[in-house]
C-alpha cells in the first residue's frame, strides 16, 4: 500500500494536510504574509490558492497582531481559521491575541464560545537565516494554560499531526522545524487520518537510556542512538510531539526500563521544556533514576547569525557526552 | 529660499450630526426611526443602564462587587447601538457598555456575575455568539474583523443572509495598533464591520488631546481609506441614525465604517479611580449640562411624550426589574472550584487529571473540616 504513495517531504506533508482540510472541510480558511499567489516563503501553501479560491485562502496585510487577533473573531463564529506567521520570529506582535484571548475564549464565556484555530509557524535555526529567523522559544507558549503545542518531527507525523490541529477544538501552536523541511522523505497517504495528540511518539526502542527529543534535533537524537549502539547502548528514543499538554507518561515508562534519561531541545536551557520534563521526572519516577537527567541545549544566548549556528544547536556530538554523562553514572547513584 | 509650487493631492472632510440640541430642541426633522415608542424605548433602557450601573457602583463599595466600570453620561451611546444592532448581527464590545448590553438580550445579573468574580457572567444566555467583554485595550476590535471575515464567508460561501459586527472601544483605543489594523483590513478587505468609538474625552487620567494630536478621532478613518462620522454622542437619535446607517451599507455590501461619538464620562473611569485628581469640576459641571438623560427627557417633554406620572411609574417598574435581577445573581448557586478546570480545554488533558483530584480532594477536606 504505502509504496503506491508517493514519497513527501515534510514541508509537502504540510501542503497536502491543509489541502485535504480546505478540501473536506468548508470551515476552514487560510491566512498569513504571502501565502496566496507565493505560496509561502516555504511553499507551505503552494498551489492552495489556485486550488481552492482567494475566498479560503488570503494573502493579510502586514501585521502579526492582526494575524493573531482576526483568527480569534473568526473561530469564536464556529470558522476553522489556519494562520500562518512566516517566522516564529515575527510571532511576538501577535502574543497578545493567542495568550490574552485564544488561550482563555472557552475558560472566561464557559464553554460558550472557543478558539478552534491552528497558528503554524516554522521554526528552530540551521538554515542560514538572518538574525530573528532562527528562534525556539516554545517554553513560552507551553507555560500558557489552555494551549497546545505541537511539534512534528516527520513527514508523516507533520501530516497526521497538522490535521489533527484542525480538527481540535482548542487552539494549537503548530510549530514546523524547518531545518528538516526538505531533509528526508517519507510516503505519506493522503487519507485524511490524523494522529493522536498529546501522546508522545517512541520513535526507537531500547533498554539502556531514554533521549528526548522534538523538531528537527529527532534527528541528531536518532543518530545518537545509532552511534550508541554501536558501543553496545540501546538507546529509547521519544518525541513528545504535543509539547503542551505533555505525556509525561510514555516517558516514565520508558524510563522503568532504561533508568536514565537525556532531553534534547534547540531552545535556550534556562525555563526551556527541558526544565519542564526534568521536574517532573523528579517528581514522578525519582527512586526509578539511576542518575540525574541530562539536558543537551541551546545555550542561554542569544541564537547567532548564522557562522555560529551549528556551536549553538545540539548536535550528535553533544548529545553523545549527554549520554555518557548520563551512563557514567554507576547504579547505586555514584559514578 | 527656493519653495516649490505644490498642488492638491487629496483632501478629506469629517462631517458632525446632531438631531437633539443640549437643551433638547430638534435641530433638524427626526428621521422616520425615531417614532414615539422608540424614543420611549430608548429612554427607559438609558434609565435603566444609569440604574444598574449606580447600583454596580454601589455593590462595590460594599464589598460585593470587585472593580466596575460605570457608562455614566454615556448612556445613549451604548443604547443606540446595541438598539441598531440585529439579533443576527454579533456585538463586539469593550468592557464600558451596560446600555449597550441591555439592548443586545445580557442580562443584568449576568454582568454583575462578571463583575462580581463570577466567569460564568460571559456566558450570555440571550446573546450566544457575542464576544465578552473586552479588558485589554482595543484588541476586540481585531476579534471583529475576524468575526466580520466569517460572517461576510457565510455569507459568500453558503448563501445565509449578510450579518454585521459592530465593535466599541473608547477614544484611548484609537491610540492602538490593533485599532488602526482592524480599520486597514476592514478597509482591504471590504469587511461588513462597524467601529464604534465611544470618545468620552478622557482615557482613565489622560485627555483626548494628550492621547492623539489629531483633531478628531473619526479622520483615523481616512488613513484606512474606510468612511467615517463624528456624532454628538449625548443624543441618542444621532447615534442611533449614524450606527443604522453605517450596518444598513455594511450589510448591503458595501464595507465598513467608522463613526466616532463624542460624549464625556461623569463618572470615575472605574470604582478603583478617583477623577477628582486629575479633572476640574468646571469641566464635569459644563458636562453635565450635556448629558444624555435629561436632553431627551425634555425633548420627549417637549412633545408631550412623557410626564412626571410616566417617570414614576417607569421607576416603579426599573426598580422592580433591578430588584429581580438582584435576587436572581444572589440566589445562584457559586460555582464548584472544580470549574477553574472545566472549560480549560475542551476536554481536560490527561497530564491535568492529578491537579484536578488534588483540588477536588482539598475543597473535600475543606468541607469536613
Ligand atoms: C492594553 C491595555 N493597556 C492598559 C490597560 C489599562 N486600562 C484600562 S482602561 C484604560 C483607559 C482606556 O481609555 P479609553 O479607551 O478612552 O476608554 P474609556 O475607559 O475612557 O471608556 C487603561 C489604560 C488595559 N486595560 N489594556
Amino acid at each position: 500500500m504505502a509504496d503506491e504513495v508517493n514519497a513527501i517531504t515534510l514541508v509537502e506533508a504540510v501542503t497536502q494536510a491543509l489541502a485535504y482540510a480546505l478540501e473536506n472541510d468548508p470551515e476552514v480558511v487560510l491566512f498569513g504574509q504571502d501565502i496566496g499567489a507565493n505560496g509561502g516563503v516555504f511553499r507551505a501553501t503552494d498551489g492552495l490558492q489556485k486550488r481552492f479560491g482567494p475566498a479560503r485562502v488570503l494573502d493579510t496585510p502586514l501585521a502579526e497582531n492582526m494575524i493573531s487577533g482576526i483568527a480569534v473573531g473568526m473561530a469564536t463564529q464556529g470558522l476553522r481559521p489556519i494562520a500562518e506567521f512566516q517566522f516564529m520570529g515575527f510571532i511576538y506582535p501577535g502574543l497578545d491575541h493567542i495568550l490574552s484571548h485564544a488561550a482563555r475564549m472557552r475558560n472566561r464565556t464557559r464553554g460558550r464560545l472557543s478558539c478552534p484555530i491552528v497558528y503554524r509557524a516554522p521554526y528552530g535555526g540551521g538554515i542560514h537565516a538572518p538574525e530573528h529567523h532562527s528562534e525556539s522559544t516554545e517554553a513560552i507558549f507551553a507555560h500558557i494554560p489552555g494551549l497546545r503545542v505541537v511539534v512534528p518531527s516527520s513527514p508523516a507525523r507533520a501530516y497526521g499531526l497538522l490535521l489533527a490541529a484542525i480538527r481540535d477544538p482548542d487552539p494549537v501552536l503548530f510549530l514546523e522545524p524547518k531545518r528538516i523541511y526538505r531533509a528526508a522523505k517519507q510516503p505519506v497517504p493522503d487519507d485524511g487520518e490524523a494522529l493522536p495528540l498529546d501522546r508522545a511518539f517512541v520513535l526507537r526502542e531500547g533498554s539502556d537510556l531514554t533521549l528526548i527529543a522534538w523538531g528537527a534535533s529527532v534527528k541528531e537524537a536518532l543518530a545518537a542512538a545509532e552511534l550508541l549502539s554501536t558501543e553496545g547502548v540501546e538507546a529509547e528514543v521519544i518525541d513528545p510531539a504535543t509539547l503542551k499538554p505533555l505525556d509525561i507518561h510514555s516517558i516514565i515508562d520508558s524510563l522503568e526500563k532504561t533508568r536514565r534519561c537525556v532531553v534534547v531541545h534547540e531552545a535556550a536551557r534556562f525555563g526551556g521544556l527541558g526544565a519542564e520534563i526534568t521536574a517532573q521526572i523528579q517528581e514522578y519516577a525519582f527512586d526509578l533514576l539511576e542518575a540525574p537527567v541530562q539536558r543537551v541545549t541551546g545555550y542561554d544566548t542569544v541564537m547567532p547569525y548564522y557562522q555560529l549556528e551549528n556551536v549553538y544547536l545540539p548536535g550528535v556530538e553533544r548529545i553523545l557526552s549527554g549520554a555518557r554523562a548520563a551512563l557514567g553514572y554507576a547504579r547505586g547513584g555514584q559514578r | 529660499m527656493h519653495k516649490p509650487r505644490l498642488q492638491l493631492q487629496a483632501s478629506f472632510d469629517i462631517a458632525w450630526l446632531q438631531y437633539l440640541d443640549q437643551q433638547g430642541r430638534a435641530t433638524q426633522a427626526l428621521p422616520e426611526f425615531a417614532s414615539p415608542d422608540w424614543l420611549t424605548h430608548c429612554y427607559s433602557q438609558m434609565q435603566l443602564a444609569r440604574q444598574v450601573d449606580d447600583r454596580a457602583v454601589k455593590l462595590q463599595r460594599t464589598g460585593r462587587l470587585g472593580t466596575y466600570p460605570s457608562s455614566l453620561g454615556q448612556e445613549a451611546i451604548g443604547v443606540a447601538v446595541g438598539n441598531a444592532l440585529m439579533p443576527e448581527d454579533i456585538y463586539c464590545p469593550y468592557y464600558r457598555e451596560t446600555g449597550a448590553f441591555l439592548e443586545r438580550g445580557v442580562l443584568i445579573e449576568e454582568i454583575l456575575a462578571n463583575w462580581g468574580g463570577d466567569e460564568r457572567g460571559q456566558n450570555y444566555q440571550h446573546a450566544p455568539k457575542d464576544l465578552p467583554i473586552c479588558i485589554p485595550i482595543a484588541t476586540q476590535a481585531l476579534h471583529a474583523a475576524g468575526v466580520a471575515f466569517a460572517l461576510k464567508y457565510r455569507h459568500q460561501q453558503q448563501g445565509i443572509p449578510q450579518q454585521v459586527a459592530v465593535t466599541t472601544s473608547g477614544d484611548g483605543a484609537s491610540s492602538k495598533g490593533d485599532f488602526y489594523e482592524a480599520m486597514n483590513l476592514a478597509g482591504v478587505w471590504k469587511l461588513p464591520l462597524v467601529f464604534v468609538v465611544n470618545n468620552n474625552q478622557w482615557a482613565i487620567s489622560v485627555p483626548r488631546t494628550a492621547q492623539t494630536a489629531t483633531q478628531t478621532i473619526a479622520q483615523k478613518a481616512i488613513a484606512a481609506g474606510i468612511p467615517a462620522l463624528q456624532v454628538d454622542g449625548n443624543d441618542v437619535i444621532a447615534v442611533a441614525w449614524a450606527v443604522r446607517d453605517a450596518i444598513a451599507r455594511a450589510r448591503a455590501g458595501e464595507g465598513p465604517a467608522l463613526i466616532e461619538a463624542l460624549s464625556y464620562r461623569l463618572c470615575d473611569h472605574t470604582t478603583a479611580d478617583d477623577a477628582g485628581r486629575y479633572r476640574s469640576e468646571k469641566e464635569l459641571d459644563e458636562a453635565w449640562q450635556r448629558e444624555p438623560v435629561r436632553r431627551l427627557d425634555r425633548y420627549l417633554r417637549s412633545e408631550g411624550l412623557w410626564s412626571d406620572a410616566r417617570q414614576q411609574d417607569l421607576d416603579r417598574e426599573l426598580a422592580q426589574v433591578m430588584e429581580t435581577a438582584l435576587n436572581n445573581w444572589e440566589s445562584r448557586a457559586p460555582e464548584p472550584a472544580t470549574a477553574i478546570f472545566d472549560h480549560l480545554y475542551a476536554q481536560l488533558p490527561e497530564g491535568l487529571y492529578e491537579q484536578y483530584d488534588q483540588l477536588r480532594d482539598e475543597q473535600a477536606r475543606g468541607a469536613q473540616s
